[in-house]
This record gives structure tokens, C-alpha cells and sequence, in this order.
């Protein structure tokens, strides 16, 4: 109850910071809602990215993943996301910048459009980004009704926490756009990142020192093991090096890119992104891979085994501020709300015609209203629908929007891609996602541990069904599914008529 | 210039490549401080390592051109679009 009351103070906080956002807003205009006024400084750049891209399952989904597969965990999200993330932004995300700076650009639909001189192409784009986008939205309500009731201690019940939490996002974003979304973003990003020290600190010395935690695993015959990767594929973990691709297709951060003042916004956050990334991942896996050491912890425990360590073993107080630290994380579906508000109003609602009939104000209204209608949709469908459903399709998404971030490199980094080659690329990672989603639910899961070949040619194994999901080759599917998309985008390219050379000299500075 | 980027290039594969520490696939020692093994240790370290990486990016591989084009080149807000 003293957790769900620490709780309660953030979201307060929380709405607070929104609605002052509201408050210190320059303009009246769509670019000042949807971008803050292209004016977010460096310190506020590199967190609220940072905080942008962590969601609920950077604290909870990390601890529960190495609960159960040990400390394989870290270098599977982590250590990858560390080169990977900020190379994107360096090489990428500052073309997005300096293009939108340029051109007034404020969706990654109008710079494609722009740039292959298409136009109900670009509509399929924003479908297949939209779609994608839309169960990480849901899962984020589902991810505060389960954490507030947990926190309670299930004084408040689940439908409950949904809604106070999709109501405090709605709130913020609703009055704040950008600017607010940015400024909660940096506090939350600032209480999980010290949530992970204190709860390293609270919580060994709780469970009688890590030395001895340790020791009590490696001595175990069924424990030893997540101290290693034995029983994880060499395969698989290359496989998830493509993850981070994701980053720069996900729209909320390629939009988020537009918001710096300067470019220079970009050095210390690329900089100073694997930190942070260290400092809140380490913590989190290495806690969870503890956890296996404790007797008060379940082995059925799965996302929850944080909250349980800190009912454990931190007194109430801390628990409660600790709690408000895991809320920060949970809530990251702020800016995914904005950016497909962002995204409807830009890409649809102005783009056929409606901004020019009913004008710029018009068009941020719609934007609030559609930011009303998504949260409520969305926490309708999170009281109805099985948790593992969206699970499930965030999984399908992060490898869906892997295989579409060759589109950023093919846009801004090669001259010869084509209209027609982007929607050879889209179409082909919809159909894939689709595909790997039909075939899970067809094909059930096999028991832990084994792998069940479903189609083989020759007597190599193409397609196999996992306790999780698929593979490809030993690959997971995002693998093909980047080269295919990749080579798709460039042969297609290759034998299709160019963009005017107006349009590509908007985009590739004159040797 | 071109011995630049190819210096680049090839600091940012290898560093690529290290991720995949199949040496350190079946082993929890050294322990680290006496509690992390080595698997998550060596990641740690990583992560610090791709930390160094991106300073020496934007250091050697800052695209000032592309911040000096943006700034030039920006037209008033009722002309954009």
C-alpha cells in the first residue's frame, strides 16, 4: 500500500510536469505540439531518447529474462544495442535532423515521400509502421494495470491501474505534445536510472552478499548453468545483433531525432548512450540471474521477479520509491502514442488535404482527439485480450521494424533507391511478419529446450518451430527477414526509373 | 581520408565482431570482483568499449558538413513542406 501511495505522488508528478509543459510552449503551431519546436536541448535530447527507446521491458522483461536463461540476457539486448543504437543515430539520425531541419519535415513518411517522389506508397509505409506500432501501445497499458496492482499489493485491481495509467499518459501528452512527453521522459529516465544502483545495493545486502549468491549457484547442478551461455544457441545470439536495428525504424525515435535544437545534441548522446544502457541493464540482469539464489522467490516467478526482490528484501519506503522508478520504465508508451498521433495527423490527415481546408489549428486538434481515441482504444482492448497475444506481437514488431530500417539507408545513403524498391521492401516485411505470426499460431510450441524442424529441404532444416518462436536456418527470423528486405530494396531499385535528380540532390551534398 | 574511413570502418567490425565471444560460451570464471562472471563481465566491458568507439566517431566521423548545409540552408516556416 506505501508502494501503490509513492506510486500515486510520481503520477501527480508526472501530469504536473505535463501540464507546465503546456505552459512554456512558444508557438501554436503543429511543429511546436508534434516537436517540441525543434528546440529540445542536450540534456533533455539524451534522456528522453534514452527513455524513449527503454520500455517496460528494460527493467521487468530484462530481470524475468535472465530469471529464467541467465546472464546470456545482457549480451542478447544490451551489449549489442550499445554499438549498434548509437551508430544509427550518428550516421542516420542526423540525416533525419538535418533533412527535417532543412525541409520542415516532421514524420519519417514525409521524408520518404519526399525523397522516392511518392505518394500512396508512402500511405503503405505509414499502414505497415502504424500496425506495428500499435501492440506496444497496448502492452504498455497492460504492463501499468499489472504493475500497479502488484505494487498495491492488489489493492488496486488491474482494470484500475490500466486506466489511471492510460489516463496520466493521455493527460501529459494530450496537454504537453512534445514538449511535455520529452520533459517526463527525462525524469523518468533519471528515477530508473537510479533505481538501478539502489536496488544492486538494497537487495544484495539483503540477500547476504553477491559473493555468496553466486557461490550458492555455481554449487548448484541446475543453477550453474545461467552463469553461462551453455544452453543458448551461438546462432541465436548472433541473431539478436540485428534487434537494435530497430531503433532508428521505430517512428518515435526517428521522429524524436527531429526534435534537437542543434546537431550537436547528437555527439554527447551517442557518447553517452552505452552508459546508460549499462547502467540500467547490468543491475536489472544480474539481479534477475540472483534471484534464482533466493528461496523466497518462486521458480514460476517470470516479469515479476523485481518486484518480488524488492518486497523481499528493501524496507517499504524504498520499496515505494523503487516502485515508482519500475512505473517510469512501464510508462514508456507516451511517445509512441505521440508519434502516431504525430504520424495520422502529418501523413493522412494533412497529406489528402484536410490541413489545407481546415488549417493548422484544425490539425493539431485532430491530433489531440486521435491522441484521446488511441489511449481509449487501447485500454479497451488491454482489458479484453490475453496478455501473451501482445507479447507476442512485439516480439513479430522488433524484428518488423529491423528489416524496414534498410529504408533510412537506402533514403538517405544511396542514390539509386527507388520508389518501387521501398515498397518491394515494405510489402515484404508485412507479408514475413504476417507469416511468422500464422505459422506460431498454427504450429504449437515445443517443450523447453527442443527444437522441432517443420520444413526441410534436403535434409537441412529451414523453418523450425521453438518453445518462443521460429527459426530460419538456426536464425531468428529477423535475420532473413533484413537480408531479403535489403536485397529486395536494392534489385528492385536497380531495374526501376529514379527519383528526378531535384529530389536527389535534396538529399546528397554535391562532391 | 579514404585511409580514415577504412581505419573506421574496420575498428567498428572488429569491435562488431567481439561481440561474439564464443571463448567464453561454457565458462563462469574468473569471477569478476569475486561475484560476476566472466560472460557478463566481458559484455560489461563492451558496452564500455562501443562508449569509446563513439567518441572516437565523433571525433574522426562528425558530419559537420550535413550541420553546416542545415543551418544554411533552412527556409522561413511558411515556405516549408
Amino acid at each position: 500500500m506505501t508502494s501503490a501511495l509513492f506510486v500515486a505522488l510520481y503520477l501527480a508528478l508526472v501530469i504536473y510536469i505535463g501540464v507546465f509543459a503546456l505552459r512554456r510552449k512558444r508557438g501554436h503551431g503543429a511543429e511546436d505540439f508534434f516537436l517540441a519546436g525543434r528546440s529540445i536541448g542536450g540534456f533533455v535530447f539524451l534522456l528522453s531518447l534514452f527513455g524513449t527507446h527503454m520500455t517496460a521491458f528494460a527493467i521487468l522483461g530484462s530481470s524475468g529474462h535472465a530469471f529464467r536463461n541467465g546472464i546470456v540476457t545482457y549480451g542478447l539486448m544490451a551489449s549489442s544495442s550499445a554499438l549498434i543504437v548509437p551508430i544509427l543515430l550518428l550516421f542516420l539520425g542526423t540525416r533525419i535532423w538535418a533533412i527535417g531541419k532543412q525541409h520542415g519535415f516532421m514524420t519519417p513518411v514525409q521524408i520518404f515521400r519526399d525523397r522516392w517522389e511518392c505518394g500512396h506508397i508512402g500511405t503503405v509505409i505509414f499502414a505497415v509502421q502504424a500496425a506495428l506500432l500499435v501492440p506496444y501501445i497496448i502492452i504498455g497499458v497492460m504492463g501499468g494495470g499489472t504493475t500497479l496492482a502488484a505494487l498495491s499489493g492488489g489493492f488496486v485491481p488491474y482494470w484500475l491501474g490500466g486506466l489511471v495509467v492510460a489516463l496520466v499518459v493521455m493527460s501529459y501528452v494530450f496537454f504537453g505534445g512534445m514538449r511535455g512527453t520529452a520533459w517526463v521522459n527525462t525524469f523518468q529516465t533519471l528515477l530508473f536510472l537510479s533505481f538501478g544502483a539502489i536496488a544492486v545495493a538494497v537487495i544484495g545486502s539483503g540477500m547476504g552478499g553477491f559473493r555468496q549468491a553466486v557461490d550458492t549457484l555455481l554449487a548448484s547442478p541446475d543453477q550453474a548453468h545461467l552463469l553461462t551461455r551453455e544452453r543458448f544457441s551461438p546462432l541465436i545470439f548472433f541473431s539478436y545483433t540485428f534487434m537494435p536495428l530497430s531503433a532508428i525504424a521505430f517512428p518515435h525515435i526517428s521522429i524524436f531525432c527531429l526534435t534537437a535544437r542543434k546537431m550537436a545534441q547528437f555527439k554527447w548522446t551517442v557518447i553517452l548512450y552505452p552508459l546508460c544502457l549499462l547502467a540500467i541493464w547490468l543491475p536489472c540482469v544480474f539481479l534477475g540471474v540472483l534471484a534464482n539464489a533466493s528461496p523466497e522467490i518462486p521458480a514460476a516467478a517470470r516479469d515479476d521477479v523485481l518486484l518480488r526482490l524488492l518486497d523481499q528484501y528493501a524496507p517499504l519506503w524504498l520499496s515505494g520509491i523503487l516502485g515508482a522508478g519500475i512505473m517510469a520504465a512501464v510508462m514508456a508508451s507516451d511517445s509512441q502514442i505521440l508519434a502516431l498521433s504525430t504520424m495520422f495527423t502529418e501523413d493522412v490527415f494533412a497529406y489528402y488535404g484536410h490541413k489545407d481546408r481546415f488549417g493548422e489549428a484544425a490539425q493539431v486538434h485532430t491530433g489531440r482527439a486521435f491522441v484521446i481515441i488511441l489511449t481509449a482504444v487501447a485500454y479497451l482492448i488491454a482489458l479484453q485480450a490475453p496478455a501473451g497475444i501482445f507479447e507476442l506481437a512485439t516480439q513479430y514488431a522488433f524484428a518488423g521494424f529491423s528489416a524496414l530500417s534498410p529504408l533510412w539507408v537506402a533514403a538517405l545513403l544511396w542514390r539509386g533507391s527507388t520508389k518501387w524498391g521501398a515498397l518491394a521492401s515494405t510489402l515484404w516485411v508485412a507479408a514475413a511478419v504476417i507469416a511468422t505470426a500464422v505459422f506460431q499460431a498454427v504450429v504449437p510450441p515445443t517443450p523447453p529446450g527442443v527444437i522441432q524442424p517443420a520444413l526441410a529441404i534436403a535434409g537441412l532444416d529451414l523453418v523450425s518451430r521453438t518453445t518462443t518462436g521460429t527459426l530460419v536456418l538456426g536464425l531468428l527470423p529477423v535475420v532473413p527477414m533484413t537480408f531479403i528486405s535489403s536485397l529486395l530494396l536494392i534489385f528492385v531499385s536497380l531495374f526501376t526509373s529514379k527519383p528526378s535528380p531535384a529530389a536527389i540532390s535534396r538529399y546528397f551534398l554535391a562532391k | 581520408m579514404i585511409l580514415k574511413r577504412l581505419l573506421l570502418t574496420s575498428l567498428v567490425l572488429l569491435v562488431f565482431a567481439l561481440h561474439q565471444d564464443f571463448w567464453h560460451w561454457r565458462v563462469a570464471h574468473p569471477l569478476a570482483f569475486g561475484f560476476l562472471p566472466i560472460g557478463l563481465s566481458y559484455h560489461a566491458g563492451y558496452t564500455l568499449l562501443a562508449a569509446l568507439v563513439m567518441t572516437l566517431l565523433v571525433r574522426f566521423a562528425w558530419p559537420s558538413r550535413l550541420e553546416q548545409q542545415a543551418e544554411q540552408d533552412q527556409p522561413p516556416p511558411e515556405d516549408r513542406r
